[in-house]
């Protein structure tokens, strides 16, 4: 008897998943990605991953190449670790996501901004650095994940100038 | 009280240019004040741009963004005398918003 | 009156013999004007390639990367709550109904350039800083702290109204003057504390390079910008707190702010600085 309940149970599973799939198909031209740009939810466990790949996981759940269409500007050695302006521009079409992620603060990721239809692929902000660290911005294009890095130098503030 | 959101946004051509400059402490929850205990974090977590009805910038911000943090971005659209109203809510709940207009 | 004229030269001439200061000699009088000169000379010379006026901007008239940084930061600057605030502050009443505008030649807009001056009644150098506290006394209200905060936004208000003005501080013909000036002069190239720095040795031999993490700035138009939004202390600051700060930094006991030596040190600095301009708020890392 137990044999033919666990069959039924598994079949209906296998039915449930077919109907999503077939839900999925239906859906068809509605690209997934603007599914995640419409959620405005804020992405609380992303901040809370440590590390840069977690949190790029925890928001994205992909991994990201990286490419020269995604221009990071960030300066060689930041005047003070407290405010440090990063901006990033890219080239790529279809831009519905940008992050930005600092490899060495205590959480890496730093900020993340969702770009509409119709807003330009470019932000310019600035963050904190704890220290010398690598700088990431993430760029989601078409349902894709493209990346820049940079080192940036922190240093501590001496005597003034 | 004076709103905490300073904006300037400007429309040239097809696009409008927004940046803003809020007046937030942004604790990180890492910094000990001089009597050795911590300063709870404190910051803002979303930051929403409105024009026509549509949002056209969410800004995720975590403790990592700067004090009085500060944001640019470009959408295409708006006009000279449109409204863009801007609104932003922290960790402790605490919200603001205000209404600028294109220049 | 000659000859009482003629004894106070003497008497000058005798303390100026006794004051073991190695600048002046007695043969030898204070020119500020040939000390403004070769002071502005220097700078220039040293740093060809920076324009006369760049130097006000401290550290990023030294450094490309942290110019950049800075333009960006200046686009919508961290001093601006601050301005904004002093603007309110100052248009504010005091209890009586006075305003700080009743205190300053002009209603206050457009005259931190003038700052400090000697006062010939007191025979003291009053900075501005002090004089907005005198101004609040004289109207019923507790001073305020010098270092930041009110003071802070207050003196940003000001200097905003006097941006682009070039500096222009006034020694009157008065002994007195002239050895408030000379003070000032004395205590920037003194070596003190621990560290056994003057003023000079950071601002005057090494602006431009690196003590420990920071990029020094030039002494030539260094208080242009004041007050300033420092990221150190990711607030406002004023003339006061960075003297202070200054002191504590090179290992030597901070005196009170709005002391002698600090008024006169001011007074030195600002007339070095003549001619140019009034870039304040600033922002400095």
């Amino acid at each position: 008897m137990t044999l033919s309940l666990d069959r039924s149970i598994v079949t209906r599973r296998l039915i449930l998943r077919g109907a999503a799939a077939v839900a999925l198909i239906g859906l068809g031209d509605l690209p997934l990605p603007a599914l995640a740009a419409a959620n405005d939810r804020y992405p609380e466990d992303a901040f809370k991953q440590k590390s840069d790949a977690d949190a790029i996981k925890s928001l994205y759940g992909k991994s990201a190449e990286a490419s020269d269409k995604v221009k990071l500007d960030a300066p060689e050695i930041a005047e003070n670790g407290a405010v440090v302006p990063i901006a990033v521009t890219t080239t790529l079409e279809g831009v519905t996501s940008i992050s930005f992620l600092v490899s060495e603060n205590p959480n890496a990721l730093a900020a993340s901004y969702v770009i509409p239809e119709g807003t330009l692929p470019s932000v310019a902000n600035r963050l904190k650095m704890q220290k010398t660290s690598n700088v990431i911005a993430i760029v989601e294009a078409g349902g894709k994940l493209y990346s820049a890095t940079k080192e940036v130098k922190v240093t501590v503030g001496g005597c003034g100038g | 009280m004076a709103s905490t959101i300073r904006v300037r946004a400007t429309s040239s051509g097809d696009n409008t240019e927004v940046q803003a400059l809020v007046q937030h402490p942004m604790d990180s929850g890492y910094v000990k004040d001089a009597q050795g205990a911590i300063i709870p974090a404190h910051f803002i977590q979303q930051l929403t741009f409105e024009h026509a009805g549509k949002k056209v910038f969410v800004a995720d911000w975590g403790p990592a963004v700067a004090k009085d943090p500060y944001v640019k971005f470009s959408f295409k659209g708006g006009q000279k005398g449109d409204d863009l109203k801007i609104s932003w809510v922290d960790n402790k709940g605490a919200s603001d918003s205000t209404i600028a207009k294109i220049g | 009156m000659k000859a009482r004229f003629a004894i106070g030269l003497v008497l000058a001439a005798l303390t100026a013999l006794s004051m073991s200061a190695p600048l002046t000699r007695a043969t030898e009088t204070v020119d500020p004007v040939a000390d403004a000169k070769a002071f502005r000379d220097y700078f220039v010379k040293k740093f060809p390639k920076v324009k006369l006026e760049d130097f006000v901007n401290g550290p990023y008239s030294m450094n490309e990367d942290m110019r950049k940084q800075w333009e960006e930061k200046e686009e919508f600057p961290p001093y601006e709550f601050a301005l904004d605030a002093g603007k309110e502050m100052f248009a504010k009443p005091f209890k009586n109904g006075k305003t700080y505008a009743d205190c300053f030649p002009n209603g206050g807009i457009g005259i931190r350039q003038n700052y400090p001056y000697f006062d010939e009644k007191e025979g003291k150098v009053v900075t501005l800083e002090l004089a907005l506290n005198r101004c609040r006394e004289a109207n019923g209200e507790a001073p305020v702290s010098y270092v930041k905060d009110d003071m802070a936004s207050l003196t940003a208000y000001m200097a905003f109204t006097s941006r682009g003005k070039p500096m222009d501080i006034k020694i009157p013909n008065d002994r007195r003057a002239l050895e408030a000036y000379e003070n000032g002069k004395r205590y920037f190239y003194t070596r003190r504390g621990q560290l056994n720095f003057a003023c000079a040795n950071c601002h005057v031999q090494s602006p431009g390079e690196r003590l420990r993490a920071e990029i020094l700035a030039p002494a030539l138009g260094i208080l242009n910008a004041m007050p300033i939004y420092r990221s150190e202390w990711a607030g406002m600051g004023t003339i006061s707190r960075r003297f202070v700060t200054c002191n504590s930094q090179t290992r030597a006991v901070p005196l009170e702010p709005q002391s002698d030596e600090y008024r006169d040190l001011e007074y030195y600095l600002s007339y070095v600085s003549n001619g140019l301009p009034i870039s304040g708020p600033g922002a400095r890392p």
